[in-house]
């Protein structure tokens, strides 16, 4: 590297290196473009679609794609295309807050075990084992159906699902993590647990627990995709991917389009949401690069 | 390794104690009252009042847990309110038809999954490697009902090569069962393949640094012998990890699988008790499932303390 005149603090080189080493990846620099094209999407849906996502027009129900109906029309002669469009709204939606749910509760509980250790750590980290031992699709399935679906049933249900593994991840950094001298030096210091666990321990940790944020945005949105398509999660009238496939799925023969169309759509988002997570680990775990 | 295991096996049934508290308590947490829920709009105060009574509803939750748990240890899970049978037995019918499916799924994924990681990792860099490393990206991205709709389409619908969806036993007709199980197979199998093909392929190029290796290149041995035997009996630990994660998503993509190609199993018959609010059931499925999973997780474990010397003594 070059000898810089103004040396920028190691939080700096170390982004503009992140952020460096992902834009050498065409596929990582493509998954970006698709997750940005879909964020302006959803923000400017009304814009973007050519009808509203409820409009019915029962006199043109099931009709094959034409150029005043790109995607054709569904059994409520509602436009195909202009419910893709909206669908992304909840993907995203469903995505971001679910993750930064699971993200935030996990995480909060692992640095409390990992920091404290001894019983609170035995009873946070037992009890996480156990959920992690049911599938999430079934913890999923079972709390959307005590909640009874809709969007905060979803969000709730995914959150805890993929909480377990922010908490694992968490403890087993802090665990490593506060054995370090800035903490000692920290603690004769006279800083309070609260001031160690979220100055000190909290950022340090960070860097996995980034990678596996990023990843597990296209996994939620897997899964509400999933939940939606099963018929316990959004609900109809509201569009999403999930339940679009699944009541296109009836006129699969003569109208293929329709389910197929958005189930595609969810694939190509959670594929870019994957490859700029696998870029984000490469840039942040050297050991790691190119061998995955 | 037999203080491993009965470490393991204790650590196990704790877990599943836990298990059992956390299913329990979903519905014990749940909105509203589960009875009146079940039984839907129509039910009169009394009706509602006498089920309450009945699932011991009316009692303290912890008299209420125990009494569930000490008829689930002699295998009562009580009556299905949407069924009206024993859960029991309509366990015993689904149980086996899912597991059917999942076991072939997970011979397929592991066989061509961890086969298609290691010619990538033998390649790296090469067309082969390129493209399965393509199609593995695609494997975890795609939903499992995507892949159970295209085959529908293409391979039911179009080419008319199988049935469009259905289940029949393998005891009764055998052809036809097997005809309809292929699709639900690979659907099942598709995200597991490329799971276990990354995993493979990045845990292979791992091994591939570490110096046993170069010594057993220098020391002239063939390609054949250095990955056979040396790479990928190491390369293989941490598959062995995933492939416990492995049965998580598998039993996972079971419940969508059975919904695309209409199997009757254990994932349809939990998708259709949340639709008709039947608690008990549900309750039941997830401890079932939750146990299920940590006996694979216990053997997972012992295996790995057998790959493994150095984990038996943690």
């Amino acid at each position: 590297m070059a000898i810089e005149m103004e040396k920028p603090t190691p939080r700096v080189t170390e982004l503009r290196r992140t952020i460096r080493v992902m834009s050498d990846r065409p596929v990582v620099v493509a998954g970006a473009i698709v997750v940005f094209l879909v964020i302006i999407v959803a923000i400017f849906a009304p814009f973007i679609a050519p009808y509203d996502y409820n409009d019915q027009n029962l006199t043109d129900r099931l009709q094959s794609p034409s150029p005043t109906h790109w995607l054709g029309t569904d059994a409520l002669g509602r436009d195909v295309f202009s419910r893709l469009i909206y669908g992304t709204r909840i993907s995203l939606l469903v995505g971001i807050v679910a993750v930064s749910l699971a993200g935030a509760v996990g995480m909060t509980l692992g640095l409390a075990a990992g920091y404290f250790g001894g019983w609170i750590s035995n009873i946070i980290m037992r009890f996480i084992d156990a959920l992690l031992a049911l599938p999430p699709m079934i913890l999923m399935l079972a709390i959307a159906a005590m909640m009874g679906g809709g969007l905060l049933s979803v969000l709730i249900s995914i959150g805890i699902a993929m909480m377990p593994t922010y908490c694992r991840l968490m403890n087993g950094q802090v665990v490593t993590l506060k054995q370090n001298d800035y903490v000692t030096a920290a603690r004769a210091g006279g800083a309070s647990n609260q001031r160690i666990m979220f100055t000190h321990l909290l950022p340090n940790s960070l860097p996995p627990l980034m990678v596996l944020l990023s990843i597990n945005l296209g996994t939620a949105i897997l899964m509400e995709a999933s939940l939606s398509y099963l018929g316990i999660g959004i609900l109809p009238p509201v569009p999403t991917w999930g339940n679009m496939t699944q009541s296109g799925q009836q006129y699969l023969l003569i109208l293929p389009w329709m389910s197929i169309a958005p189930g595609v759509a969810i694939m190509l988002l959670v594929l870019a949401f994957n490859m700029v997570g696998d870029g984000l680990r490469d840039a942040l775990d050297p050991r790691l690069r190119g061998t995955l | 390794m037999t203080s491993f295991i009965i470490r393991r096996l204790l650590l196990t049934i704790l877990v599943l104690v836990i298990i059992s508290f956390i299913s329990f308590l979903l519905v014990f947490l749940m909105p509203g009252d589960p009875a009146a829920a079940a039984l839907g709009l129509t039910a009169s105060p009394t009706q509602i009042a006498e089920l309450r009574h009945e699932l011991w509803l009316d009692r303290p939750f912890i008299v209420q847990y125990f009494h569930w748990v000490s008829n689930v240890v002699r295998g009562d899970f009580g009556i299905s309110l949407s069924y009206r049978d024993p859960i029991i037995d309509i366990f015993k019918e689904r149980l086996p038809i899912t597991l059917y499916l999942a076991l072939w799924a997970f011979i397929l994924s592991t066989i061509v999954g961890i086969a298609a990681g290691i010619v990538c990792a033998i390649r790296r860099g090469g067309f082969l490697d390129q493209t399965i490393s393509v199609l593995a990206n695609l494997g975890i991205s795609v939903p499992i009902f995507l892949l159970g709709i295209l085959g529908i389409y293409f391979f039911a619908l179009k080419l008319n090569w199988l049935p469009v969806m259905g289940w029949t036993s393998p005891v009764d007709d055998f052809l036809l069962s097997t005809r309809q199980a292929v699709m639900p197979v690979i659907a099942l199998a598709i995200p597991g393949i490329a799971m276990m093909a990354r995993q493979t392929r990045s845990s292979m190029l791992e091994v591939v640094r570490q110096d046993y290796l170069r010594t057993a290149w220098s020391k002239g041995l063939k390609e054949r012998q250095v990955i056979l035997r040396h790479a990928i009996k190491n390369a293989l630990i941490p598959i062995v990890t995933l492939l416990g994660l492995y049965v998580r998503v598998l039993v996972g993509g079971s419940v969508i699988v059975e919904q695309v190609f209409n199997v009757p199993g254990m994932g349809r018959l939990l998708v259709y008790a949340s639709f008709s609010n039947d608690f008990i059931t549900i309750q039941a499925g997830v401890l079932l499932i939750g146990a299920i999973v940590c006996a694979a997780n216990l053997i997972v474990d012992i295996s790995y303390g057998w790959l493994d010397p150095r984990v038996r003594y943690d």
